[in-house]
């Protein structure tokens, strides 16, 4: 268990509500569903969660920490906004599903190996070093996520899709070298650094 | 002097020799026959799309955007933001709402920024070019510079998500927008308005990380629109388009359909209505070509 992980289990005992409210994105407004079950029939993946947003959220107040986080349900959101949309209370449910998938990501108890996880790590390193998407790299990185075999067996898969983004001008070759970036980027990542030291303080990440 | 200007937001996937450089290539020239001028924000960067959460977490995906801000009124004062990416749009938008709203986040993003000279002041607004195009010109200003209209081709208008929910377009609903007929039927084309997929979601992101998933979105969205005879999906979205154009050979490869339903962006339809050439029009950025929209633009 990480050290944060076990950082917070002592901090907040069985209250694993008021952990959530304190340290997950937009967690304050879980207490606020009612139960009603819109966002469950809402979402386009609806049959590939294993517990759906209406069940996570009595789950938290149930105190399942440990089926929540580690569960790889809250990583089938595709960020469609449908249960925000028609979500009676209004709650910002998206925005808690990603903020419960970061902070079990950050604890490190989120399944391993979980793709959407895998490749969310993957575009966040791959914009963050130049300020800008090298799209060629993220693709190439994804298909080499599980070694060499399985990458070459993709690549060969879309070989002719990537051809055509090249030939139609959508895909660079080239970006291997380097690609996009922010000119400022030492700016860049002076502000990205601060924040991080900030958040960390405020969700116990700091070292 | 045009008549109107604005501080351009293109985002990642517009650049040149990106995934939608050619919705780039159209909207510069929609925006030359509409006398629209944007001038990029100087030295933008990456708005961290949806799937930046998981890594990047709340405050440093506000503060990358709120640099984007902080540079826009710096350099563009009084200039709207302007996006042409529904995920860049929603991202910042987002963004700027939750700065806006919480006075600590908004504190704290600027003590972020501090570190690389700027600050965001929270003047400006955030904006998507489909917007600009309603509420700031109106479909008579939008209908007025068709030379060569759209010869009543059937085109079914896929929304999709991010530019529809959670903010969508004012006056619009969203489970039934209607702005993408609209368009449609002023520049002379036929809107499918029962088309059934208008907002559903092509599955994002996880395109990537979950494509079984994905896909059958996917077939959902060419299939319905199939159904009601669709020549053309029309969509304002870098991913939607990317996603439902480029997989669908995908789909046919594993499922022996046969489907080749071009997909382009309302603006390649506007330059192209408004006498554009092919390939300024970004045509020829298409995988699967539309050989309707070529011949109008090569009449």
């Amino acid at each position: 268990m990480s050290n944060a992980n076990q950082q917070a289990v002592a901090r907040y005992k069985n209250n694993f509500l008021k952990e959530v409210e304190e340290r997950v994105e937009e967690g304050h407004w879980v207490k606020m569903c009612m139960q009603c079950g819109v966002c469950a029939g809402s979402c386009p993946l609806g049959p590939a969660w294993e517990h759906t947003p209406q069940k996570i959220f009595m789950m938290i107040r149930a105190g399942k920490r440990d089926e929540v986080l580690q569960s790889d349900s809250m990583w089938m959101c595709t960020s469609c906004y449908n249960c925000i949309a028609r979500c009676p209370r209004k709650l910002p449910i998206t925005h808690i599903m990603h903020g419960l998938a970061n902070y079990a990501h950050r604890l490190g108890i989120a399944p391993k190996g979980q793709p959407t996880r895998e490749f969310a790590v993957m575009f966040w390193k791959n914009l963050t070093k130049r300020g800008r998407t090298n799209e060629l790299m993220l693709t190439l990185s994804l298909y080499f996520a599980n070694g060499i075999g399985p990458g070459i067996q993709t690549a060969m898969n879309m070989q002719k899709i990537g051809l055509g983004m090249v030939l139609a001008g959508r895909l660079n070759p080239m970006e291997i070298f380097g690609g996009h970036s922010v000119k400022d980027l030492k700016g860049f990542h002076a502000v990205l650094a601060k924040a991080k030291e900030i958040e960390d303080r405020k969700k116990g990440f700091a070292a | 002097m045009a008549k109107k200007e604005y501080a351009f937001y293109p985002g990642c996937s517009s650049q040149a020799k990106s995934s939608a450089a050619n919705y780039l290539t159209s909207v510069t020239a929609m925006c030359d026959k509409l006398d629209i001028k944007l001038t990029e924000i100087p030295d933008w960067n990456c708005c961290g799309a949806s799937i930046g959460y998981a890594e990047g977490g709340e405050l440093p995906r506000l503060a990358i955007n709120a640099r984007n801000f902080a540079l826009a009124e710096q350099h563009l004062p009084g200039q709207d933001i302007v996006a042409t990416c529904a995920a860049c749009w929603l991202g910042a938008r987002e963004s700027k709402e939750r700065l806006d709203h919480t006075a600590q986040l908004m504190q704290e993003t600027n003590e972020a920024l501090a570190a690389a000279g700027l600050k965001y002041e929270g003047k400006v607004k955030v904006r998507h070019m489909v917007e600009v195009l309603i509420e700031d010109l109106g479909y008579d200003a939008i209908k007025a510079p068709v030379v060569k209209p759209l010869e009543g081709l059937k085109i079914a208008g896929y929304v999709g998500c991010q530019t529809n929910r959670p903010f969508g377009i004012d006056g619009e609903s969203f489970e039934n927008p209607k702005y993408l007929d609209k368009f449609i039927e002023v520049l002379g084309g036929e809107p499918l308005e029962k088309y059934e997929q208008k907002v559903a979601c092509c599955g994002g992101a996880l395109a990537f990380s979950e494509p079984e998933k994905s896909q059958k979105q996917i077939r959902d969205i060419v299939e319905s629109a199939l159904d009601h005879k669709a020549e053309l999906i029309v969509t304002p979205c870098p991913l939607c388009q990317a996603n439902v154009e480029v997989y669908q050979s995908e789909i046919n490869r594993k499922h022996g359909t046969n489907f080749a339903v071009p997909v382009v962006y309302y603006s390649q339809l506007m330059a192209v209505a408004y006498g554009s050439s092919a390939k300024d029009a970004g045509l020829n950025g298409q995988l699967i070509r539309t050989e309707a929209l070529e011949k109008i633009a090569n009449k």
